[in-house]
């Protein structure tokens, strides 16, 4: 079965259905039932055997590359963080078709936003390639 | 060498058997000069024999029983690898079978494994890691279960490890600083997985307080009692962080505080005027007194912020070197002098902790304290954006909301 990594993003991607404001300013019960919802999402995952993993990342990012020799890593911040493409978290799935890991993205995308509505919010949806990664042993 | 050496004893009923024994049995060993993985080996084949051979004939001493069969291997292994070696005319010779390798103060088989195990060569996910395998006798899948990692990247960390101790001699005594400090990271590693490494580490360090007189491995083990008699109360039915003051003093386990401060008790016993109590002595003591508070308002502020100066007298420039006595010590000082003393305190740790959600979580806790909802509001928010667990993060973004809500109805 194919795997599907589902991606969400803390900024970048296409036009916001709607935007709404970042979480710790909602009203504390809409912010239970986003958490409510996150938990219900990873449960029935689970429950059909389709899920593999899913984390969620700080915001802060580094950008590194090689220095050179004898040289410290090179860091930046990166580009303006408004419009980076920043991703916030996932959910590894392991899935029938690319229907059904479009099917729950839809259904991540419809969390309850602040007043209890759908948050439309974009999904990343990336297959990933079976077989193992040369960093795997 | 077996990947997994005491496997065989995972859900057997000798297990309990075998996790006191094993590490007695491994330092024996080791002492007595063997190689530490080539002895592992050796005992995970003993620990075999004695599950087909024991059921029927148990042994009068069983730890006698495991060394004389894990020597006898040792003995057969030496002299296998000795002809292959001499097969291909190797010129060092590999067996190792001189004297003790240990100093003779160093007293109990426990107390020995784990110096060996916190060796100062090791890092200290390494060290934590040795230690759990060969003390506490958990299998590399618990242990990898418990931080997230794959079992072949516990594998390889664990026999990096030993390969890293392999052939040092501890003719030294070892540092039991280093050791008091792995149990701890043990501790804080927590509750992940199958295993409970909390409790894991309170089994260890009593363990430890069995084989030295040390005042600080009691201080230990007190404050792990102390603050793991609160652990049913931290979170809530949905695994939500429940913070100190706002949690059901119902579900505190007596039994743990009850132990906690007898075992703090026999440690304050030792201190003089040249020997004041240590750090874990000293937080063991700040553990209690919130232990022993009925309700969060009668918790003795004055008293806790008493200790918090013992505490950070105990370093030079407490600012670097630990900024967490200092931070609080700003919630202490918030709690007996006002929320203006408090932030002024933590104003001191911005350099050293402006960038750790600790920090701004004690700032959104103290602007609260003063009354500053909308201050409170944004220094949780910023809080949440450094969180490094998902459920602390998940714990500030409510603080925030709260705050910003309850700030509007005001």
């Amino acid at each position: 079965m194919p795997k599907y990594l589902l991606l969400k993003h803390y900024s970048g991607g296409p036009e916001p259905h709607h935007p709404f404001p970042p979480l710790d300013q909602w009203d504390p019960a809409d912010v239970e039932a986003h958490f409510a919802f996150l938990r219900e999402v990873r449960a029935l995952l689970q429950e059909n055997g389709e899920y593999v993993d899913s984390q969620a990342l700080a915001p802060a990012q580094t950008w590194v590359r090689y220095g050179g020799p004898d040289a410290a890593p090179v860091t930046t911040d990166g580009p303006l963080p408004e419009t980076n493409d920043l991703v916030a978290g996932w959910y590894l799935v392991d899935v029938e078709s690319r229907e059904r890991a479009l099917e729950i993205a839809a259904h991540i995308s419809s969390e309850p936003g602040p007043g209890g509505g759908p948050l439309h919010e974009w999904i990343d949806v990336r297959e990933v390639l079976s077989g193992r990664s040369s960093s795997e042993d | 060498m077996a990947d997994e050496p005491i496997s065989a004893w995972d859900d057997g009923p000798l297990r309990a058997y075998g996790r006191d024994l094993i590490p007695r049995v491994l330092a024996g060993l080791v002492r007595r000069g063997e190689q530490f993985d080539a002895a592992e080996d050796a005992l995970q084949e003993a620990l075999l024999e004695a599950l087909r051979v024991w059921p029927e004939h148990p042994p009068n001493d069983p730890r006698a029983w495991l060394t004389t069969v894990a020597t006898r291997r040792l003995v057969d292994a030496r002299r296998s690898e000795a002809a292959r070696h001499r097969r291909e005319e190797e010129a060092e010779a590999e067996p190792r079978v001189d004297g003790p390798a240990s100093s003779e103060e160093v007293g109990d088989d426990t107390l020995f494994l784990l110096f060996r195990c916190c060796h100062p060569a090791l890092a200290p996910a390494s060290q934590v890691a040795l230690t759990l395998r060969a003390v506490g006798g958990l299998t590399t899948r618990e242990i990898a279960d418990a931080f997230y990692v794959p079992e072949a990247t516990m594998a390889q960390r664990i026999s990096r490890a030993k390969r890293t101790v392999r052939g040092r001699r501890l003719d030294q005594p070892g540092d039991l600083a280093v050791v008091l400090r792995v149990l701890y990271l043990v501790y804080t590693a927590g509750h992940a997985g199958r295993v409970d490494l909390a409790r894991e580490a309170i089994r260890l360090g009593r363990q430890l307080t069995l084989a030295t007189e040390e005042p600080e491995a009691r201080g230990l083990l007190a404050l792990m009692l102390l603050n793991h008699a609160r652990l049913p109360a931290r979170v809530d039915a949905e695994g939500r962080l429940v913070t100190l003051d706002q949690q059901d003093r119902g579900l505190w386990n007596r039994r743990e505080i009850a132990e906690g401060v007898r075992v703090l008790q026999s440690a304050l016993a030792w201190q003089t005027e040249a020997r004041p109590p240590g750090r874990y002595q000293v937080e063991a003591a700040i553990a209690a007194l919130h232990d022993d508070a009925a309700s969060a308002e009668e918790t003795d502020w004055p008293q806790i912020l008493s200790w918090y100066d013992d505490l950070v007298a105990l370093t030079d420039d407490p600012v670097r070197d630990d900024p967490a006595a200092v931070l609080g010590r700003a919630v202490a000082l918030g709690h007996v002098d006002g929320a203006a003393a408090g932030l002024r305190e933590s104003d001191r740790l911005r350099d050293v902790l402006g960038e750790r959600h600790r920090w701004h979580a004690v700032r959104g806790h103290l602007h609260e304290l003063g009354g500053d909802l909308p201050a409170a509001a944004a220094a949780y928010a910023e809080a949440a954006r450094r969180a490094t667990t998902v459920a602390e993060r998940d714990h500030l973004v409510r603080q925030a909301a709260r705050a910003r809500a309850q700030s509007a109805r005001a």
